[in-house]
Parts: C-alpha cells; sequence; structure tokens
C-alpha cells in the first residue's frame, strides 16, 4: 500500500502511466498511417508495373512516364539554379551582412519578414499570379520559364532560411582564424565561412527540390495541365508535363489504365521523394563524422 | 625562357589577388540584391491580386463573405450588366462564405488532432528511446514530410476514406449522444470523402512539422531543470508539465501556427479528398464541403469560359482572402512567440 502512502500519489501514478501509453500510443498514430499510407502507394502500383513505363511517353490516356519524368527533373534542375542562387545569396546577406544596428535591434528585420510571409504564402495563390502575370499577361503560356519563376519564389524563403541557419553554426574561431591569415574577407567567405556550411546548404537545397517535384496545385496554373505533351526546352509557349499531375488528373479518368499510370507516377515520386531525404541525411551524416574527426 | 615562366605566373598571380581582393565586394553585391527579390516577389503578388480582384471586391460587396456559391450566370450571353462600371455576366452571383468556413473548421481539425499526438510523439522520441531507435522514425517521419500532397491525396480518397466510412464513421455516427457540438458526429456517416476525413489527412500532413519542431526543442532542454524536478520527487509526467513544456512552449505554438498555416493554404490533398463543393458547408462532420484553396484550383477551367473575365477576377477575391487569412495566421505566430518568449521564460533560462 506504499502507493497511498501520500494523498493523490495513486492518482499520481494512474497519470503517470497514462502519460506514458498517451506518449507511445501518439507514435503509433503516426508510424501507422505512414506505413500504411506508403504501404497503399506502393502495393497499388507494383502489381501493374513495368520497366518500360519508365522509357515510353504519355499517350492520350494511358502509355507512359518518360515524359512526365523528364519533365518533373528539368522543374526541378530549374528550381535547383534560380532558387538555389538566390536562396543561398539572400541567406548569406541575412547571417553575414544584415549586421546588428547601433540600437542593439537586428537589421534586416523587414526582409526576415517578408522571407516569413513568403513562406507562409500558399502556393496556390503564388500560382494564379503566376497565371495572370505570366502565362496571361506577358503572354507566355502554360510554359517552362512561369514553372520555374513561381516554384522558386515558393521555395527561395526556404533556402534562404537554411542557408542563414547553416552559415550561423559556423564557428567563430574559423572566421578569426582566417582574419588572422590575412585572408581577404571576401576569399575568406569563400573559402572557410561558405566551405563549412556548406553541408547544410547541400541539404537545404535537397528538400527544397523535393518540395519542388512534388508540388502540384501551383504547376496546373504554370506548367499548365496536358499529361502527354511532349517535353520541349523552349522556355516559352510550351507546357510542360509533370508526374503530380498524371496522379491528380488520371486517377478518376475511366480507362483502368489510366488509373495505372496514376499510381505508377505516385511510386516513382515517392523513389524521388526517398533519394533526395537520403542523400540529404547522407550528408548531414558524413559531416557530422567529419566535424568531430577535426575536433578530436 | 625560365624568366618568361615566372614572369606570367606572376601576371596571374596577381590577377587571382586582385581577384581576391574584390570578391567580398561582388559577394555583398549580390547578396544584397538577392535578399531583396522575397520582397519584391512577395509585393509584386500582392499588387497582381489587389488588381485583379478589384472588379469582383466592387462587384461582389461585403455580402462576398456570407453568401454562399458559385453562379457564373450566363456567360455565353451576348447581353452582359454593368455594375458600378464592371462588365458581369447576367445572373452572376458569387459568394465565399462556405468556402471560408470550410477552410477554418478543416484546418482547425487538423490542428485539434496533430498537435497532441506531435507533441506525445515528440517526448516518446527524445525521452524513452534510445538513438538507434528514435533516429530510424524521426527520418521516417521527415519522409513523411517530403511525400507530395498530391499522394496523401490520393491515399486519402482511394484508401482511407472509404475505410474510414465503412468502419469508423457509422459506429461514431450512431453512437454520439445528441447534444451541442457532439451532435455535429451524428447522422450520415457518407462515402468517406468530406470533413472529417479531410482534417485527418491534414492532420497528417502538418505532423511532421510539429513533431520533428517539437522534437528538436525537447532535446535542446537542458537535463539539469529536468533532473532537479525528478529529484524533488515528481513523475515524468510532472517533470513534462511543469519543465519541460513550459521551456519550450514558444516554439511548440510557432510550430503549431506554421502548420495551421500550411493546413490554411493546402490545395491538392483537399480539392480530392473534400468533395470540393462550392455552394455549402457540411452538414456534419462526413459530409462534402470546398475551401478556399480548393475552390481556386478546381474552378480555373469553368472561370476561364466568363468572356468578361469577371469569375477570374472573383477567383483572384479567393486568393487575397486565402492570403490575408495565412498572412494573419503567420504574424499572429511570430507575436506570440515574440511575447511569450519574454513573458514566459523559465527562471534559469539563457537568455
Amino acid at each position: 500500500m506504499s502507493s497511498h502512502a501520500l494523498p493523490g500519489t495513486g492518482r499520481r501514478r494512474f497519470v503517470t502511466i497514462g502519460f506514458r501509453v498517451g506518449t507511445y500510443l501518439s507514435l503509433l498514430m503516426i508510424m501507422g498511417p505512414v506505413v500504411w499510407l506508403l504501404a497503399g502507394i506502393v502495393v497499388r502500383a507494383v502489381p501493374h508495373f513495368s520497366w518500360s513505363v519508365l522509357t515510353h511517353p504519355t499517350t492520350g490516356e494511358s502509355g507512359g512516364l518518360e515524359n512526365a519524368i523528364i519533365g518533373t527533373l528539368l522543374l526541378m534542375a530549374g528550381v535547383l539554379v534560380l532558387a538555389g542562387g538566390i536562396g543561398i545569396l539572400a541567406g548569406l546577406h541575412l547571417a553575414e551582412y544584415a549586421k546588428p544596428r547601433k540600437n542593439g535591434k537586428e537589421s534586416g528585420s523587414l526582409l526576415r519578414i517578408a522571407s516569413d510571409v513568403l513562406s507562409g504564402f500558399p502556393s496556390i495563390v503564388l500560382g494564379y499570379v503566376g497565371y495572370v502575370a505570366l502565362v496571361l499577361g506577358l503572354h507566355w503560356n502554360f510554359s517552362l520559364l512561369a514553372a520555374w519563376i513561381i516554384l522558386s519564389v515558393m521555395v527561395i524563403p526556404y533556402i534562404a532560411k537554411s542557408t542563414e541557419t547553416a552559415l550561423r553554426q559556423v564557428p567563430t574561431a574559423y572566421r578569426e582564424g582566417a582574419e588572422a591569415l590575412g585572408m581577404p574577407p571576401g576569399y575568406a567567405l569563400r573559402k572557410v565561412t561558405l566551405k563549412t556550411a556548406a553541408p547544410g546548404i547541400v541539404t537545404g537545397l535537397l528538400l527544397a527540390l523535393a518540395i519542388a517535384g512534388g508540388e502540384t496545385a501551383p504547376l496546373i496554373y504554370t506548367a499548365g495541365a496536358f499529361a502527354d505533351s511532349p517535353v520541349s526546352m523552349s522556355l516559352t509557349h510550351h507546357p510542360v508535363p509533370y508526374l503530380t499531375f498524371l496522379v491528380y488528373g488520371f486517377y478518376t479518368l475511366p480507362e483502368n489504365a489510366s488509373h495505372y499510370l496514376a499510381y505508377d507516377a505516385g511510386l516513382v515520386l515517392v523513389v524521388l521523394v526517398l533519394v533526395l531525404l537520403v542523400a540529404a541525411r547522407l550528408v548531414v551524416n558524413r559531416t557530422q563524422k567529419h566535424s568531430e574527426a577535426r575536433r578530436g | 625562357m625560365m624568366a618568361q615562366v615566372m614572369r606570367r605566373a606572376r601576371v596571374a598571380r596577381r590577377i587571382t589577388d586582385g581577384f581576391r581582393q574584390i570578391e567580398g565586394g561582388v559577394w555583398q553585391g549580390a547578396a544584397r540584391v538577392a535578399v531583396l527579390l522575397p520582397l519584391a516577389a512577395l509585393l509584386f503578388a500582392v499588387t497582381i491580386l489587389v488588381i485583379k480582384a478589384r472588379p469582383a471586391i466592387i462587384v461582389n460587396g461585403w455580402g462576398f463573405f456570407t453568401r454562399s456559391g458559385f453562379d457564373l450566370g450566363r456567360s455565353y450571353a451576348t447581353t452582359v450588366n454593368h455594375i458600378h462600371g464592371v462588365a458581369v455576366p447576367l445572373g452572376a452571383s458569387y459568394g465565399a462564405g462556405s468556402l471560408i468556413i470550410g477552410t477554418l473548421e478543416s484546418s482547425a481539425i487538423a490542428v485539434i488532432i496533430a498537435l497532441p499526438i506531435s507533441i506525445g510523439a515528440a517526448f516518446a522520441l527524445t525521452e524513452r528511446m534510445p538513438r538507434w531507435v528514435s533516429q530510424p522514425l524521426g527520418f521516417f517521419i521527415e519522409l513523411l514530410a517530403g511525400v507530395p500532397s498530391v499522394l496523401f491525396g490520393l491515399w486519402g480518397i482511394l484508401t482511407l476514406g472509404p475505410w474510414l466510412a465503412q468502419h469508423v464513421y457509422p459506429t461514431i455516427a450512431n453512437n454520439m449522444p445528441n447534444v451541442p457540438v457532439l451532435n455535429f458526429f451524428r447522422g450520415s456517416a457518407g462515402h468517406g470523402e468530406g470533413l472529417l476525413t479531410t482534417g485527418l489527412v491534414l492532420a497528417l500532413m502538418i505532423v511532421p512539422i510539429i513533431t520533428a519542431t517539437t522534437r528538436d526543442l525537447f532535446s535542446q532542454v537542458p537535463p539539469l531543470p529536468k533532473e532537479g524536478g525528478e529529484a524533488l520527487g515528481m513523475t515524468d509526467w510532472e517533470v513534462a508539465r511543469r519543465v519541460t513544456l513550459p521551456w519550450v512552449r514558444s516554439g511548440i505554438i510557432g510550430a503549431t501556427v506554421l502548420g495551421l498555416g500550411r493546413a490554411i493554404g493546402e490545395t491538392i490533398a483537399v480539392a480530392m479528398v473534400s468533395g470540393s463543393l462550392l455552394a455549402s458547408v457540411a452538414p456534419n462532420a462526413y459530409g462534402t464541403f470546398g475551401t478556399l484553396a480548393a475552390a481556386i484550383v478546381t474552378q480555373l477551367d469553368s472561370a476561364s469560359t466568363d468572356g468578361t473575365g469577371f469569375a477570374v477576377s472573383t477567383l483572384a477575391e479567393l486568393g487575397l482572402i486565402l492570403a490575408v487569412i495565412s498572412v494573419a495566421v503567420n504574424l499572429a505566430a511570430r507575436l506570440v512567440i515574440k511575447r511569450s518568449a519574454r513573458l514566459g521564460a523559465p527562471v534559469g533560462r539563457a537568455a
């Protein structure tokens, strides 16, 4: 009866056990659906999957995924260059050049707020703006360039944030060491600061690519909604096929062949995201080892 | 010969040295331009939205918020109405009331479900498990964050929804007491697409955001206060409630509001799972409905058939409302984080 030695002790034990069970239950309630979701996509796709799906383009409402895969990779490549360049430079400014003001307030706060607000801006609204301003306004029609710009605007705040965080984690001793060796500031920035922060920046880029490759709604407004269009390298006037639209547009079509193509596209998307995330994880792990070896 | 090579090397050396000297200026200049681009993009987007939405705002008036329904009017008719100088097809009538309510309802359900589960899971991951268990599980949750939303939609409409409608919803619907609030869960259990299914799918989509942030926050709480609590005889629930949670409260609120923002703006998954109604709110928790974001993406095709452009303008007004709600939520989160960081700092917390 020791548990009743103090008033309320029994209740406390009960609450504590409830808490412990609750935490495991919560984890289970997340893991269960995750496994269900991923398994559901794989199980739907695998029975009808054949490798030829990857090498044939979509024709009409069936066929393969070749053009959509190339289109998605093309979209991601453009985002990597455009959003990667701008986002990294923006993060660089926030971390290195936006020095505290004399009154102690951090400068660049307006820019930071703008970046935050933009990251919370609904992607469909950005897509609509792209449709009105770029697709119709500039007469680009549904096109690669319109999609690149809107996707980039979406992920730039994200890349800027991860770059800023990575740069802020560079030890001050490294910068001081570079300065003490007489390195010019810009050279030190490239050779010491950016090089040390590179893994964090690359991780942010890979995750941003995963976001861009998995986006649907803003692309319907900018890249178009034509699954069987061929991939064209021209920047304007040609709609871009992409994987997520195959899922969204084909699962409601009447033919079974269309459904299977939608499921296959889902499988390819999952594999794509998995590759990007594993790559990001490997980058992080590798540098953790690296930095420990250095310190040890 | 040798002297010439040496001289060339010296010249090359001087050029790289010179570049290294001015390199800093190049970096700084490029960074300054780049950091202005998000601000410029934001201003551009808002300007375009306001310009595009202006005719719709003038014609639709305040009633837009309370009315429901999308009637394009006779868009093929040759005669058009002119209301306040804006060309509107005869019989066109728009209202966003049900869409606003649907947006708020579905995202509220998502947050109410996701928040406790995420905090519980973060506790399990940080406090109860060895690293070799919690790390792969954490990676799994990160993977969830990367799954494209269209796949959440596909799973929700083909797998989760029908299963719930067959095995879970009827039981709840038949056994809920007929009292206010809870009677929302009574009535027809539907076919799987609808408010509760959408809320659940959205919850699963925002769980990674809240869990990952909360987990990182928990692991940053220094061990001494927690050990002090245990030394005073506190149970782990009491340590969690009185030490750990207050310590990271503002961070959790911030992550939750970020999740709320994502749920409000989520488009494609909601368009697939909600039923995408335009004119009415869900009669009960299992009924179909619509949201602002889903309406924008599903109505583009039909809106472009309106030769006066009024339908596309109304979509801009929907976008503007959605953007205002999202931005307000975002800014509120910043305010909360700032205030609670100032007021709620536990004793001994590093500044």
